[in-house]
């Protein structure tokens, strides 16, 4: 039993690296994540154990890290494609949904690209522009493509294995802010059983209210949950790891106890993962609901200069300042 | 003229004024073949490389057979288009020698990877002719193995592919599949406006710095739908190469000889570590980029008539005669076998049957999807719903 304390940005780092260690055929392919280990030093230390041919520097230019990732793929390789900054990888964007996404359908199930394009996603850490975005919609959206973000150290060194192992392509969207927050990592947890990829997760139980949250904004949900306990309210936090497909059975189990259903996200609100997820609950839960589903995100703007991202970005005011609206139907 | 030689032509070239219209379309060619059936025994190019063909009686005739039996298949696809059997045609008359040539230099290991016209190429990799269809009919996405015949899926967005062949390439250097004779190499195949696009630049840069054993086959056709050349490209596109750090040539592609000499040199040079070529087979599209538009909106007859005089098949022809390669007899068989086969692709294409509703579920993920198979089971009982509903 080997549990050892680890940054989030440690655990993906552990987890590449077994994944490298067990297959032959995994490959990391972006920018700068040889020698510098990556900007944010995902891959630190990688390409000096594994070599330039397993951890491979490429020309600076996304669109092609990800077509080049789809002709190694059909040739029996799975690659892990760095995106550097979530603002970076529109350049890739039509090789993600037209090319990535499609291929499997296309070619009848003849062609597999068991890809992971990772992607350091979210605001929180005073970036210049394009440096802060979260681009998840568009890839939920899109029909073959899996979405996933992790929360914590642990879940950060499961399912990047997880997501490297599957045979369908994967957006893995890591939360930036949290590359430094520590947690406990059990080095030897299993892959396949504990913690399936596209469960969703109760991160703390609750009787009042439910809120479904991921990647960077779980954190701050379970801050909200603390405080909102001393206040006699008992939130319960539903971390849903996977974005597409979403575990609704999860949401559903708890909006039916609780009545009622609050969802946070950095990403704009517009035509955003809340509202598929207050649809969703909606239809499913209509009986149960003592108030309509509410959204805490962003705004629908650009994402807007450093000084003003702590107002931009929910917070636990307005996780809490939503539960009590939840309160007033 | 495309005997003249290319070096002082180039040189030429660069002091001409650069506002010169049609630059980038002077022909400066490797040729083995005359539009007027006239065989050149070989071509030498600037840097050297000398160009050359060994065919047997046979495999003359073999080439013939397969520009014939192209040709003959994709009128035939064309018609079917105008009768409403198809939703949807990207003919290839007139490039089928670059396509045969192409297609005939690949050895059984090398992948190549289309764009949505190349049928002749599909026709060579041994694939049954009525694949394409399904995909034009809308019955089917492309119905043949990529894996099995070496030749991946038509590719609609343009360029996309040169990446994917890029990567493919990349793969068998990193499978130490290069070196030898027996080694493998890929080949991309896209048109002149696919060079403006940003994904046939990544992957030129690419394929140079990893020295990807891998063949650029540009078939300049000269127009994107309706777009000339001139408004792609100001300088010939076969010289971008040098810029990228690797060998381009520029093929004449209604020469079905000099279109294998070049891909097969290109190809072994890649096979044997090499790194990339670009190989520009400048070529005429005879008919409308597809059946959906008309050609005589954008260009002048007497231009489509001097392409016409270029014809890939007649040369081939009337160097058979010459020769006295092939009969009256040969001619008459070849063109009955292409009559007998177009007449069975028609009845074939006729009885391709529309897919099972239901299947367009099938495939989307290797895994599949929970939300996706509840959606399935959702459109199964609401089809089942229908009273005396087959389904």
């Amino acid at each position: 039993m080997a549990t050892e304390t680890l940054t989030l940005g440690k655990a993906l780092n552990t987890g590449l690296r077994r994944a490298l260690e067990n297959d032959p055929k995994v490959i990391i392919m972006g920018e700068d994540v040889g020698k510098l280990g990556g900007v944010f030093r995902i891959t630190d230390g990688l390409q000096k154990d594994f070599g330039d041919q397993r951890v491979i520097d490429t020309p600076l230019a996304e669109s092609g890290i990800i077509g080049t990732a789809v002709g190694l793929a059909i040739r029996g390789y799975r690659p892990i494609c760095e995106i550097q900054f979530d603002g970076f990888v529109y350049p890739a964007y039509d090789q993600i949904v037209s090319q990535v996404a499609k291929m499997h359908y296309r070619s009848g199930g003849r062609l597999n690209i068991p890809m992971v394009i990772r992607i350091p996603y979210g605001g929180g850490i005073g970036a210049v522009e394009h440096h802060s975005e979260s681009p998840e919609a568009y890839f939920a959206h899109t029909a073959g493509l899996k979405v996933v973000t992790c929360s914590n150290p642990q879940d950060a060194y499961v399912m990047i294995q997880q997501a490297i192992a599957s045979d369908d392509p994967i957006v893995f969207l890591e939360p930036k802010r949290r590359y430094w927050e520590k947690g406990q990592v059990d080095l030897d947890a299993p892959l396949s059983e504990a913690y399936p990829l596209h469960s969703a997760r109760v991160v703390r139980p609750g009787t009042d209210v439910t809120v479904l949250a991921y990647g960077p904004m779980v954190r701050t949900c379970l801050e909200a949950a603390t405080a909102a306990a001393e206040d006699g309210r008992e939130l319960e936090v539903i971390d849903l790891r996977s974005l597409s497909p979403l575990d609704l059975a999860a949401a559903y189990e708890s909006v039916k106890r609780t009545g009622r259903a609050v969802v946070v996200h950095e990403a704009p609100s517009n035509i955003g993962l809340g509202a598929e997820l207050a649809a969703r609950i909606t239809e499913e839960c209509f009986y149960s609901l003592e108030s309509p589903v509410l959204r805490v995100t962003g705004f629908d703007t650009p994402y807007p200069a450093a000084r003003v991202e702590e107002e931009y970005l929910p917070d636990l005011d307005r996780v809490l300042d939503a539960v009590d609206r939840t309160f007033g139907w | 003229m495309a005997k003249g030689d290319p070096g002082g032509t180039t040189r030429s070239r660069r002091a001409a004024p650069r506002s010169k219209k049609g630059a980038a379309g002077d022909p400066e060619l490797v040729q083995l073949l005359t539009p007027d059936g006239e065989r050149i025994e070989s071509h030498t190019s600037p840097d050297g490389t000398e160009y050359r063909v060994d065919f047997t009686d046979e495999e003359y005739r073999g080439l013939y057979r397969d520009l014939v039996l192209v040709r003959k298949l994709d009128a035939e696809a064309t018609a079917l288009q105008r009768q409403g059997e198809l939703g949807l045609w990207a003919s290839l008359l007139g490039q089928e020698a670059a396509q045969v040539g192409s297609g005939r230099a690949l050895r059984t290991q090398d992948m190549a990877f289309p764009t949505y016209r190349e049928h002749g190429v599909l026709y060579c990799r041994g694939i049954d002719p009525i694949m394409p269809l399904g995909l034009f009919r809308g019955v089917d996405q492309g119905g043949w193995d990529p894996n099995e015949f070496k030749f991946n899926m038509y590719t609609i967005v343009i360029g996309a592919q040169t990446l994917h062949a890029t990567g493919y390439a990349m793969g068998i250097t990193m499978d130490g599949k290069t070196g030898t004779d027996d080694g493998e190499a890929a080949i991309a195949y896209f048109g002149d406006g696919a060079t403006s696009q940003g994904d046939v630049n990544e992957a030129f840069v690419w394929a140079s710095v990893f020295n990807a054993p891998l063949v650029f086959f540009c078939q300049n056709n000269q127009y994107a739908i309706s777009e000339p050349l001139e408004r792609q490209t100001r300088v010939p596109l076969y010289q971008r190469a040098a810029g990228f750090g690797f060998p381009g040539v520029r093929v004449d592609g209604n020469d079905v000889l000099a279109s294998y000499a070049v891909t097969r040199t290109a190809l072994d040079n890649a096979r044997h570590g090499q790194g990339p070529s670009l190989i520009e087979a400048y070529t005429y599209r005879m008919g409308a980029h597809t059946t959906s538009d008309d050609p005589t909106r954008y260009r002048i007859a007497s231009e489509v008539e001097a392409w016409q005089a270029k014809d890939p098949i007649t040369r081939v022809k009337a160097f058979l005669e010459k020769q006295q390669i092939a009969d009256a007899d040969f001619f008459a068989e070849v063109d009955e076998q292409a009559r007998r086969e177009s007449v069975h692709l028609r009845e074939r294409v006729l009885d391709m049957p529309n897919p099972e509703p239901v299947t367009m579920f099938d495939h989307v993920y290797p895994n599949g999807s929970p939300l996706l198979d509840e959606q399935r089971a959702q459109f199964t009982r609401y089809m089942e719903s229908f009273e005396g509903s087959a389904h």
